[in-house]
């Protein structure tokens, strides 16, 4: 842009440098033509949205009809528990799964460096390489009424047995306690970074001023990791309405829906399963929007109470 | 005796501290050891379900249909064959493509990453993701799981960063030598990029190895379907697979149990036996990408 103004020179010295280095626009050229074809061209393909999307048509063709697919959803029975059940599972594991990490972090590192810290960690990352499908099964397998380890060990309390796939009002629980045991360890990663990285003279000015574990922690440990949780905090809201959809589907079985359907499980079984295109790209780009305003909404409530934003 | 003697509430307050973690640990790996045991113990004390540990008895019914199912075999084959090309394309595009994004001196860089970051917040959705898919031929091919998942945005980004730690002197002075771009890259960029290959690699394997939504999806044909669908079909929607029930003797119930325990197993093998080995990378990739917050 600059080159435009400022003279033969800084062009000339511009197209030597293109010339010169051809090769390194070779090198980008696959990755750009995947993020063009892939990320960009789906949306372009948005506009479906506001059309009636016919396969013959393609997505030119096809005849635009405004908002209709967005008032089809909104005056839906079951838009308000869709939107209910999306906000309640994603703010349940926004409330247990976000400072769970922090905390283990926070008491991991209080261990001296050594063996049983590494440990510990080793241990603590493995169930985030659990694939979805076998986790959902492993849950299902222990939670089973009848056969099921968890049921067998509350059955020596003399409680149960409970059915607890099967009821819909466990489906949140089962969700955020699963997920907390999956990603406890590898969440924390992050947050050992930040506290590898605290002065440690801190610490030592604190110790003979004569203060406590606990005292240390609480005004050294986490002020210092306080802008990595802000920008987690902001990236988590960002993401709060597409709350781990894979699993989600996976654990939905025909009794549990009441609290289990959420928002993009809804868009994959119209989509993908019944084939509204359309319908379900107008629920997708609706909940996408929704998505937006809370992570800009975060994002300026944390830049004016902290000072630590995403943008 | 010791140097420093603790307060008596913090010697406390630690034996606690250590207490839990080893219970966390201890939960961390208890479904692992439930689910071998489960897999390895005799048909008996399956049935009699008083196994909570560690194996008893040993039978190996749940293994023998596990190896002896074909369909394990050819989806095990077609994942370790998405595995592995789909972790070549995507390494191979994701450095080439941090580089260049790297240097000061490549004059779309910043464009160029403000156009790929943008794709980590904004997207078409599941849809139109798909309508692309379909129309450029990809549906139930298998380019169709490969090539629409070539490269992440956020992967590039890591890279990226990592390598701006290359510094830019070390690159003249390679040009003032004489080398070109590609020869820098190989002879100078390569060498430097152990621990960045292996993280890439780690997270991008894994990813294919688990992934179970979009091959689903994509693929029709269970000729072509890796083993996490398998895997979905006879664990999660329960589908009897008529090539593992076909046994005499012992319940039947009991060989199809331990058969998808044992399948179970035989699916994160192998991601139990590089663990060990890869686990000091897994730090540093996340902390490669937390530089850049």
């Amino acid at each position: 842009m600059h080159a435009c103004f400022g003279g033969s020179a800084a062009a000339n010295s511009r197209w030597r440098s293109l010339a010169k280095n051809w090769e390194l626009y070779l090198f980008v050229l696959p990755a750009v033509a995947y993020i063009i074809l892939y990320c960009y061209l789906p949306m372009y393909g948005v506009q479906i949205a506001f059309k009636d999307y016919r396969v013959g048509k393609g997505i030119e063709g096809s005849a635009w009809v405004g908002l209709k697919h967005f008032q089809k959803f909104l005056s839906t029975p079951s838009c308000l528990q869709l939107i209910r059940n999306t906000l309640n599972l994603s703010l349940y594991w926004l409330a247990v799964g976000f400072p769970m990490p922090i905390l283990f972090a926070l008491v991991v590192n209080e261990l001296a460096d050594g063996r049983f810290k590494k440990f510990i960690q080793t241990i603590s990352y493995a169930p985030h390489f659990i694939s979805t499908v076998v986790m959902v099964s492993m849950i299902t397998m222990f939670l089973d009424a009848s056969n099921g380890i968890v049921n067998k060990l509350i059955g020596y309390l003399g409680i149960g047995p409970y059915p607890f796939m099967t009821v819909a009002a466990w489906f949140p629980t089962i969700y955020v306690v699963s997920g907390v045991w999956q990603n406890l360890g590898w969440s924390a990663i992050i947050y050992f970074a930040a506290l590898s990285g605290i002065d440690p003279e801190l610490h030592e000015a604190a110790m003979i001023d004569g203060a406590g574990r606990l005292k240390r922690i609480w005004h050294i440990n986490l002020p210092g990791i306080l802008p990595t949780v802000t920008i987690l905090l902001i990236l988590s809201v960002g993401n709060i309405m597409s709350v781990g959809f894979e699993k989600v589907y996976l654990m939905q079985n025909a009794l549990n829906t009441e609290t289990s359907e959420i928002i993009s499980t809804f868009v994959y079984k119209m989509g993908l399963q019944y084939n509204q295109y359309s319908y379900s790209s107008a629920i997708g780009l609706f909940n996408s929007a929704i998505n937006f305003v809370l992570l800009v909404t975060v994002n300026f409530v944390t830049r004016r109470i902290g000072g630590t934003s995403l943008f | 005796m010791s140097k420093i003697q603790m307060p008596v509430e913090e010697r406390i307050g630690k034996v606690i501290m250590v207490i839990v973690l080893c219970l966390a640990s201890l939960a961390a790996l208890y479904p692992f050891l439930y689910v071998f045991s489960m897999a390895i113990s005799s048909p008996e004390h399956v049935l009699r379900r008083d196994v909570y540990l560690y194996p008893r008895g040993i039978g190996l019914e749940g293994y023998r249909l596990v190896f002896s199912n074909a369909n394990i075999w050819r989806s095990y084959a077609n994942t370790i064959y998405y595995t592995l090309v789909g972790t070549a394309i995507n390494v191979t595009l994701t450095v080439l493509a941090a580089y260049p994004l790297s240097r000061p001196r490549f004059v779309l860089r910043r464009p160029l990453s403000l156009m790929i970051t943008f794709t980590m917040f904004f997207g078409g959705g599941m849809i139109p993701f798909f309508i692309v898919i379909s129309r450029l031929g990809l549906y139930n091919t298998r380019w169709g799981v490969l090539l629409p998942f070539a490269v992440s945005a956020w992967n590039i980004i890591i890279a990226r960063t990592f390598y701006e730690s290359i510094p830019e002197a070390l690159i003249e002075s390679a040009t003032i030598d004489g080398a070109g771009n590609m020869v820098t890259l190989v002879k100078i960029v390569l060498p430097l990029s152990g621990s960045i290959l292996s993280v890439l690699a780690l997270f991008y394997a894994v990813g294919h190895w688990n992934s179970y939504f979009w091959p689903l999806v994509l693929l029709n044909n269970p000729e072509l379907q890796p083993l996490q669908i398998y895997l979905y079909k006879i664990l999660v929607q329960l589908k009897q697979d008529t090539m593992a029930g076909a046994q005499i003797g012992i319940s039947r119930t009991v060989a199809a149990e331990q058969f998808k325990y044992s399948s179970i197993i035989v699916s994160i093998l192998p991601i139990i036996v590089v663990y060990p080995f890869l686990q000091k990378y897994f730090v540093k990739g996340v902390m490669i990408g937390a530089v850049k917050g």
